[in-house]
């Protein structure tokens, strides 16, 4: 657990590394994702101590996104006069976003692609 | 504590800690974990009813008690940092669900990278219509194109084209709550009953939230949702400057 923390980090900072190295055009956990994909496609396998890591963070994804949802909702509050245009436009776009990405995608799947996962409930 | 005041000692003990408590990082860092636990506890409860958000129920039981006990973001986030902090980490961990699948994402890489470049093309006009119906000032519509990549590239791009960084986070953090909220009845008012295409379809609108929503319900949606989430930073980094240009 400590061990696969420890590789999470390195390929973090690896990653901070890159971006600076772009000048900023990607973020550094975006990079590091990236590059600890490669290292673990080239290895062709995945150490338990860092899939127990990473499993436990990505058990509880959400909390992490909640520091900035608050900062980001308190801001929101103000933003009341400047209108319904743009809460309008993210609620018609995301619905836009889900559906055309998802039927695209179904049209050009091929039943051997969904194998197993047909008993859909959520 | 001043000896002649009039307050009864207990309560003005009470005072005297909570003063000292909210001032140090343990007030943050307690709200943020105790929020999430009790929100947890509810989408659990409600067999993650896609309503009972875990993000969004936090987000509103912080808020309040920031608000009633008139505590400050930056006091509060003197805590909740640690939190905050192991957002990047946990981004990077999602390198370990996409190589397990791996193989299966390579020989999928046509379809998935159409989907994505479609979805995205239409997520843009869409918002970008809708904005010019209402008028929307320049930088309001330069904010709001990248709203459907995740947070930090959203601000980045946003600044690079003349919008505001700020206005870019809070529409990408409120893309990502209302794309998971919406997923499940829509992908299934759709009649889309593929793990990997509903999951690659939340990723690809709604980023890091909704790729949680996706990881709660299924791991298999959830790594398609992580795959579609970065794809779509990685195309909105490098494109969507380009389309401000055209556009805006």
């Amino acid at each position: 657990m400590i061990k696969g923390l420890a590789v999470l980090l390195v390929f973090q900072s690896l990653g901070e590394l890159a971006s600076r190295l772009l000048q900023g055009a990607m973020p550094g956990p975006v990079l590091g994702l990236i590059l600890l994909l490669m290292f673990l496609v080239a290895r062709k396998n995945i150490s338990t101590s860092i899939a127990t890591a990473a499993d436990g963070l990505l058990a509880h994804l959400s909390i992490f996104f909640i520091p900035a949802a608050v900062g980001v909702m308190l801001y929101a509050s103000t933003l009341a006069e400047t209108g319904a245009a743009w809460v309008l436009a993210i609620l018609l776009s995301t619905v836009a976003a889900i559906t055309t990405t998802a039927v695209v995608l179904r049209a050009l799947s091929k039943p051997a692609d969904t194998p197993t996962d047909r008993n859909e409930t959520k | 504590m001043s000896a002649n005041t009039i307050v009864p000692t207990g309560l003005d003990k009470l005072a005297e800690i909570w003063v000292y408590l909210s001032a140090t990082p343990l007030f943050g860092l307690t709200l943020t974990l105790v929020a999430y636990v009790i929100a947890d506890a509810v989408y659990q409860r409600t067999n993650k009813f896609p309503l009972a958000n875990p993000v969004l129920i936090s987000v509103a039981l912080i808020v309040t008690v920031l608000s009633a006990s008139g505590t400050s973001y930056q006091t509060y986030f003197q805590g909740a940092q640690f939190v905050h902090f192991l957002l990047g980490t946990a981004t990077v961990a999602l390198a370990v669900p996409l190589a397990r699948l791996w193989n299966e994402l390579a020989s999928r890489a046509l379809p998935l990278l159409t989907g994505m470049f479609v979805g995205a093309t239409v997520s843009v006009l869409v918002a970008l219509g809708v904005a010019k119906l209402f008028a929307a000032p320049p930088t309001m519509m330069a904010s709001l194109l990248p709203k459907s990549v995740t947070a930090p590239i959203a601000m980045g791009i946003a600044e690079q084209i003349g919008g505001s960084p700020t206005l870019a986070a809070v529409f990408a953090i409120s893309t990502g709550i209302f794309g998971a909220l919406i997923a499940t009845p829509l992908l299934n008012a759709l009649g889309i009953r593929d793990w990997s295409q509903r999951g690659f379809a939340v990723g690809v609108a709604a980023h890091g939230i909704g790729t949680a929503r996706a990881y709660s319900v299924d791991p298999r949606a959830g790594a398609y949702a992580s795959l579609g989430m970065g794809l779509h930073a990685l195309l909105g980094a490098m494109l969507l400057p380009w389309v401000a240009r055209w556009f805006l």
